[in-house]
């Protein structure tokens, strides 16, 4: 399979699971809540396509995604959300809380930014070039630990890779009306390099995010990346204020699966789909009849 | 470890941060003011910072973050200590403790551990008014998946027991996130050794399956009967000892202490022993009383024992902030007359 079709196979890995999730919840076989990852699916494949093995990374409740793109399994991810023994972490952790080799995730906003830094700390204390990957969003921007944790980060130069998923809504609050000021000039404030692209299209951001990867490696210091992108989904199962008009539009301009996928002949398109949803449907049978 | 003789609890602490550092590489500190030559506002880092500059780290004003990073290194294979300069600064850091430190081990179904030594003073008696000095580690009692511990100044043979000891298992053995509750008045005390303690029988009661660490009972060699159990913890537990002194002394009533030095999970049978005993128990703590560590003790003896403790106090501090004025704290704190009034109307 060439780079392209790699690509967008994996990103419809995401998209699948993530519809296939939304589609079951209201049957009753998940337990609690869910945020998928759908319209982001190329800030995932696009920056995690570039980490090495040892390499970590920190995500947020909106984690599904980042997962299935870190290598997880789907199966194990969909019995997590059924509540199952055979999920990643037993059934304890549930939607928002993951951790698989070195993928951790947490729903607490911001709570996670001190973890990264004190990972990246430690994997530059060890002297192994591992980059530490942590994604945020422009939600997250609201919370103080966050800016104790930006300027440790600079401070001692850690090997981060802080990536900003701005989909311009919190929930159900508009970014414009949560956010104050620029959010680059925020990390431009505590001296950490900073790049913003406007994009869904993998093609854009993952050789952007490969270079940013590079850069933290080999000088051992923090860089972030501001992708603005699109929520097409609702925040969790179907909480949506946004006019569906709007929600619409973005479907239309934003979808990294359309945007990526027309580069591919409409055959080679069609046969991805058709194995991937394949696998994703094998994945959550097998997670639905295992265990109890 | 090796320890000084003649030590108070503040040289036996750093004397355990000097040797957690030296016999264990994957052991940092961090926190703030801790470098030399100034070496941490109540000296416990002292002298670290020269001789390992690489693993004692100084932070800004961050206290939240700094235990977040820590966290983040214990994930990653270090024992990090963090110093948090006043314990009423804990409430700064109660989210990465109660949602994320203490979480990740049971959250992640076991796959991992985060070995962080939280270090704090709590504390009054030093006249720093009411956000410096509070007791709050009640608020930390009962979290799921930290441990919570609080020296006494006691130095057995081998140093057994010692504050400097306990911390430094916690830090080099540690498995589970700990809360290590040091006290400002605590600091200068000499550690008692078995020639300041002829008068006294002491046993180590701990050592259960639940904690390694000491549950000392103490009470006066050939005293009667003892009448009612005191439980006492940290600096409480010496003016305790001063109260059980007296009040055999001055009013002929004859009490046994049981000093803990693990608060969470607490481990409660060494407790109910000495209360099957003299079926009385008063609590004593410098926390404010409501809700506190005496009442989950007191519930916890209840549950036990049934009738058969027949009377139980609390003596704690009075439910308002701590005023600087020497004369208002000391009417809010609890003292040794407090802890001998409670004893004298109980018997």
């Amino acid at each position: 399979m060439d780079k392209n079709a790699h690509l967008y196979q994996q990103m419809l890995t995401i998209r699948s699971f993530e519809s296939l999730l939304l589609e079951k919840f209201s049957t009753g076989i998940f337990i609690g809540t869910t945020h998928t990852s759908l319209g982001q699916e190329a800030n995932a494949v696009g920056v995690l396509s570039h980490i090495q093995e040892n390499d970590v990374v920190v995500s947020n409740h909106r984690c599904h995604g980042h997962f299935l793109a870190y290598g997880g399994d789907p199966q194990p991810l969909f019995a997590e959300l059924m509540g199952k023994p055979e999920g990643v972490c037993g059934g304890v952790g549930g939607s928002q809380h993951l951790h698989w080799r070195n993928f951790y995730s947490s729903g607490v906003q911001g709570g996670t930014v001190p973890m990264a830094a004190g990972m990246a700390l430690a994997e530059k204390k060890k002297g192994d070039k591992v980059v530490v990957i942590d994604f945020m969003g422009d939600g997250t921007l609201g919370e103080g630990i966050v800016y104790e944790s930006l300027n440790m980060i600079s401070l001692w130069a850690l090997p981060i890779l802080i990536v900003l998923e701005n989909n311009h809504i919190a929930q159900t609050t508009p970014a414009d009306i949560a956010i104050a000021g620029s959010i680059t000039q925020r990390f431009e404030a505590f001296g950490i390099p900073v790049t913003q692209i406007d994009s869904s299209d993998v093609l854009e951001i993952s050789p952007l995010a490969g270079d940013l990867i590079r850069c933290v490696r080999d000088e051992s210091m923090p860089q972030a990346l501001v992708i603005d992108t699109a929520r097409l989904g609702t925040h969790s199962k179907g909480d949506d204020t946004r006019p569906q008009e709007t929600v619409e539009n973005l479907w239309r301009e934003r979808d990294p699966i359309t945007i990526h996928g027309a580069r591919l002949p409409k055959a080679v398109r069609e046969n991805i789909r058709t194995d991937v949803e394949r696998r994703i449907k094998a994945a959550f049978n097998e997670a639905l009849e295992g265990g109890a | 470890m090796t320890e000084k003789s003649n030590n108070t609890v503040l040289s036996s602490l750093n004397q355990g941060l000097h040797q957690s550092l030296q016999d264990d590489p994957n052991v940092i500190l961090l926190g703030e003011d801790i470098l030399d030559p100034y070496g941490g506002s109540f000296k416990v880092t002292r002298g670290l910072s020269s001789q390992f500059p690489e693993r004692v780290i100084t932070t800004p004003i961050s206290e939240a973050s700094i235990t977040g990073i820590a966290g983040g290194l214990a994930l990653r294979g270090f024992h990090p200590v963090v110093e948090i300069m006043f314990g009423d600064f804990t409430t700064l850091i109660v989210d990465q403790v109660v949602n994320h430190l203490a979480k990740f081990h049971a959250m992640y179904h076991g796959q991992t551990s985060v070995p962080v030594v939280i270090r704090t003073p709590m504390g009054g008696r030093r006249g720093y008014g009411p956000t410096h000095s509070q007791t709050l580690e009640k608020l930390f009692l009962g979290v799921p998946g930290l441990r919570v511990l609080a020296p006494f100044h006691l130095q057995g043979e081998d140093h057994i027991g010692s504050p400097g000891k306990i911390l430094y298992d916690a830090v080099t053995q540690g498995e589970s996130p700990t809360l290590f509750i040091e006290n400002k008045l605590q600091y200068l005390l000499k550690l008692l050794s078995e020639s300041d303690l002829t008068e006294y029988t002491i046993a180590n009661r701990g050592g259960s399956t639940k904690s390694d660490f000491p549950f000392y009972e103490l009470r006066l060699k050939g005293a009667p009967a003892a009448q009612v159990t005191l439980a006492a913890y940290g600096y409480m537990a010496k003016l305790a000892m001063d109260a059980l002194h007296r009040l055999a002394y001055q009013h002929e009533i004859f009490c046994e202490l049981l000093v803990p030095t693990q608060l969470a999970p607490f481990e409660v049978d060494p407790l109910l022993a000495s209360v099957r005993r003299t079926s009385r128990l008063i609590t004593i703590e410098e926390g404010t009383l409501s809700l506190g560590w005496g009442a989950e003790v007191l519930a916890r003896a209840s549950e036990a024992l049934g009738a058969d403790l027949k009377a139980a106090r609390r003596v704690a501090a009075k439910e308002t902030v701590v005023p600087a004025a020497p004369n208002l704290e000391a009417e809010v704190l609890p003292g040794v007359g407090d802890i001998i009034q409670h004893v004298k109307e109980m018997v």
